[in-house]
């Protein structure tokens, strides 16, 4: 994932399909595991494995929509109304079976890609911008459907209250035992979506993505395939809805409004689309960039300006700023942090050599 | 290409540092109130207003030597209305140690409700919130500390009841609400009034954003005739709604707004007072700049040689943020009589709530009674109407048909 060689220099097909195509590949992603399993979660604070962890819900969500528009193509401004499928699913078992976690999970997963899959059917007539609207109006019908059918919402507040999942006795309450729950899923969906691209089906969904009519003639069945990334691309959106609801312990579709939709369109744009790395990098930067602002906010306006005025400035400008550095580095990298990152490398790889 | 990778490198290693620098300079023993506010996103008509009254109150309190000689630190954490930042607002808080929180938001209050109690720390959900919080017995952690919306929908029916005569049998009531968990959940308590007092009920939902309820205030004003309409909307919807009464000759005098339709900001979106005339409204702290912690307010900024904030103009939301962060005060000033070495925690100062009784600060708090059992405090509100210009008090501190709310709170516990 982090070290690719430059270049296609692979002369067997077994190199071509490895999983680590260097050796140090290896080695980084040992480091990372040390990094995130125990670096992490034992020396920071709780507060900012909150922050973890609300990335690691957004990263699952961001690859499972990048799955969607970065790898097949087609837009979806859905998403946030398939994890509210998701949440209130599992919300339901939980209630009405009792059943554990696990079961719920995949319960809220399943639903969302059958549900996705219906909302995906516009996609075999019409793309881009057209489909877009067509996924816009299954969003809306979605939350106004979860909104007034007492019989999914669970009342007339619409929130469903779940208890937290458990480990045989161990109940999963704390931000440190919440780190490892999502971080297990996180590792699941990267796991599982890189190597998605790498089979039959995710070879579909790009040859789809370039020319869906090309694919068509080499034999690529694209109702099958374009409904089949939707469902997938769904069931990524499901776990995030099901995951986000143990993380709060409740089932609420205000957490789930058109506004998250956009949000996770904006953060495969802006991390890089059709990119597994760049999904990561684009759930944390939506994610931590509003709060790096803020702290430097705090630290450097209380000295230019009075209390009060800082206290209206702060959020005021931290809208504006975000704003404008997601310009500034769509700007500066049309292709997201991805491409970013992979100049940065390319450059240290020949640094100080540069040519 | 060199160039700007360096300078992309230098500003992230710049950013680390800063954050490293901040969290070592938050150490400090002042008692933390931790306040999420609202002043962008979908609500911040009232967040604007709200949070500088909120840190005006804490400003007075310290420049009299704090509580019981500690000071109070209010951090303030904006969250545009959105539940991700609020959730990380409140790891935040709870970070600096804040012994109590002043929630902002229907969603986030029971997006936190869990955490709160797991990590014993107060949060308060002054006039919004699920009404089912109220009972403290079920949700220990959580207060809404005004009238919730169950207890305006009965506050609100009664008022409708003295209006038209002493009775509602036969009457024809309109409710007209903001299509949301929020807007929907005092329906059926107001329902359950119907069947009691034999009137008619109509709902009418006004769909997101709230900016269009042309037919839905027609249908009421000619096709439904309502004798009186109850109105519950938040944000712009107030104003949009004041408009269409009177754009379809609706007299304003029969219609009574729940208590997020009810300030200065919402009369004047709606037209201004003059066309307002005879608008009630529903409030749970004291409107007007007639009391004396205002005064004293006022004269903290003189003595500091600085004006008073616009905010305090827009008295009903500024008054609001007076009293929430005066009840947060008056708690902590209960757990620190309980706990005089200032080393309390959340546990104590929702005792200290549970102490809150006859603290009224001049009439712009309600003399509430919040109880362990009771953490609303007896659901008090004023009806207010537009007369000549300004709010006129209509009604003083009153809570109607409580019977009818303890049941539904009582059923809501069981589920």
């Amino acid at each position: 994932m982090i070290h690719r060689e430059c270049g296609v220099l692979k002369t067997t097909y077994e190199a071509d399909m490895a999983l680590y195509p260097l050796p140090i590949a290896k080695y980084t992603v040992a480091a990372f595991a040390v990094l995130f399993l125990l670096i992490i979660p034992l020396t920071l604070h709780e507060y900012y494995l909150s922050i973890a962890n609300l990335v690691w819900i957004s990263v699952i969500g961001a690859l499972g929509l990048n799955i969607l528009v970065g790898y097949t193509g087609q837009v979806s401004i859905g998403h946030g109304a398939f994890m509210s499928v998701g949440a209130y699913t599992a919300a339901n078992f939980v209630t009405r079976l009792g059943s554990p976690w696990p079961i719920n999970l995949l319960a809220g997963g399943l639903m969302a890609a059958l549900v996705g899959a219906i909302v995906g059917i516009p996609s075999l007539r019409i793309k881009g911008l057209y489909l877009a609207i067509a996924t816009l109006a299954g969003q809306l019908i979605i939350e106004w459907t979860i909104n007034h059918v007492t019989f999914i919402s669970g009342g007339v507040q619409a929130s469903i209250e779940v208890p937290r999942p458990r480990l045989g006795p161990y109940v999963m309450a704390s931000q440190h035992a919440m780190y490892y729950f999502l971080l297990f899923f996180v590792v699941l969906a990267i796991v599982g979506t890189m190597n998605l691209m790498r089979s039959r089906v995710g070879r579909a969904f790009i040859a789809i993505r370039d020319q869906d009519i090309a694919a068509e003639i080499i034999g690529i069945n694209i109702f099958r395939y374009k409904l089949l990334a939707f469902a997938i691309s769904s069931f990524y959106a499901g776990v995030t809805g099901v995951l986000y609801t143990y993380y709060l312990g409740i089932a609420n579709y205000e957490q789930f409004q058109i506004g998250v939709s956009i949000d996770y369109l904006a953060m495969i744009i802006i991390g890089g689309l059709g990119s597994v790395l760049g999904s990561i990098f684009g759930a944390a930067f939506v994610t931590l960039l509003p709060i790096v602002i803020r702290y430097a906010m705090e630290a450097f306006s209380g000295v230019l300006f009075s209390q009060a005025t800082v206290h209206n400035l702060i959020p005021a400008l931290r809208l504006t700023l975000f704003g404008a550095l997601i310009i500034v580095f769509l700007v500066l990298e049309p292709e997201g942090l991805n491409r970013l990152w992979r100049n940065i490398r390319s450059y240290f790889r020949v640094w100080p050599f540069a040519y | 290409m060199r160039t700007y990778l360096t300078v992309f490198i230098a500003a992230l290693v710049a950013m680390a540092g800063l954050v490293g620098s901040v969290v070592l300079a938050s150490a400090n023993h002042e008692i933390v109130i931790g306040l999420q506010c609202d002043r962008t996103g979908a609500t911040q008509i009232v967040g604007t207003v709200l949070c500088p009254g909120f840190h005006d109150y804490i400003a007075l309190v310290n420049s009299k030597g704090g509580v019981e000689g500690h000071k109070i630190k209010a951090l303030e954490i904006d969250h545009e209305y959105k539940v991700p930042p609020g959730v990380e607002a409140y790891e935040r808080h709870k970070k600096e140690g804040a012994v109590t929180m002043a929630i902002y938001g229907t969603p986030h209050i029971y997006a936190l409700a869990a955490k709160l109690t797991e990590d014993r720390i107060p949060g308060t959900s002054p006039g919004f919130g699920s009404a089912a919080a109220a009972d403290g017995t079920r949700y220990p952690y959580i207060f809404p500390i005004a009238a919730t919306y169950w207890s305006q929908g009965a506050a609100a029916v009664d008022f409708a009841k003295k209006q038209l005569g002493g009775s509602l049998k036969g009457k024809k009531i309109a409710f007209i609400f903001y299509d949301n968990p929020a807007g929907r959940e005092p329906i059926e308590v107001i329902e359950d009034l119907a069947t009691k007092e034999g009137f008619q009920l109509k709902t009418f939902a006004v769909p997101p954003p709230g900016v269009e309820m042309g037919a839905q205030v027609l249908d009421i004003a000619q096709r439904y005739r309502a004798d009186y309409v109850i109105a519950h909307l938040f944000g712009g919807a107030p104003g949009v709604s004041i408009k269409e009464f009177k754009r379809v000759g609706y007299p304003l005098r029969k219609v009574v707004s729940f208590v997020w339709g009810a300030a200065e900001a919402n009369i004047e979106a709606g037209g201004g007072f003059g066309v307002a005339e005879g608008y009630y409204a529903m409030q749970f702290a004291g409107v007007g700049k007639d009391y004396p912690v205002l005064n004293e307010i006022r004269e903290m900024y003189k003595k500091e040689g600085k004006a008073a904030p616009k905010e305090m103009d827009s008295t009903v939301f500024y008054n609001r943020g007076v009293l929430i962060a005066a009840l947060h005060v008056e708690a902590i000033r209960n757990a620190l009589k309980a706990k005089p070495d200032g080393k309390i925690t959340g546990e104590d100062t929702k005792k200290g709530f549970e102490k809150i009784s006859n603290f009224t600060l001049g009439g712009l708090v309600p003399p509430l009674k919040v109880t362990p059992t009771d953490h609303e405090g007896g659901g008090l509100v004023q009806i207010w109407q537009v007369k000549d210009g300004k709010f006129v008090k209509v009604t003083d501190w009153y809570a109607a048909y409580q019977d009818v709310v303890a049941k539904h709170i009582k059923e809501a516990a069981k589920k």
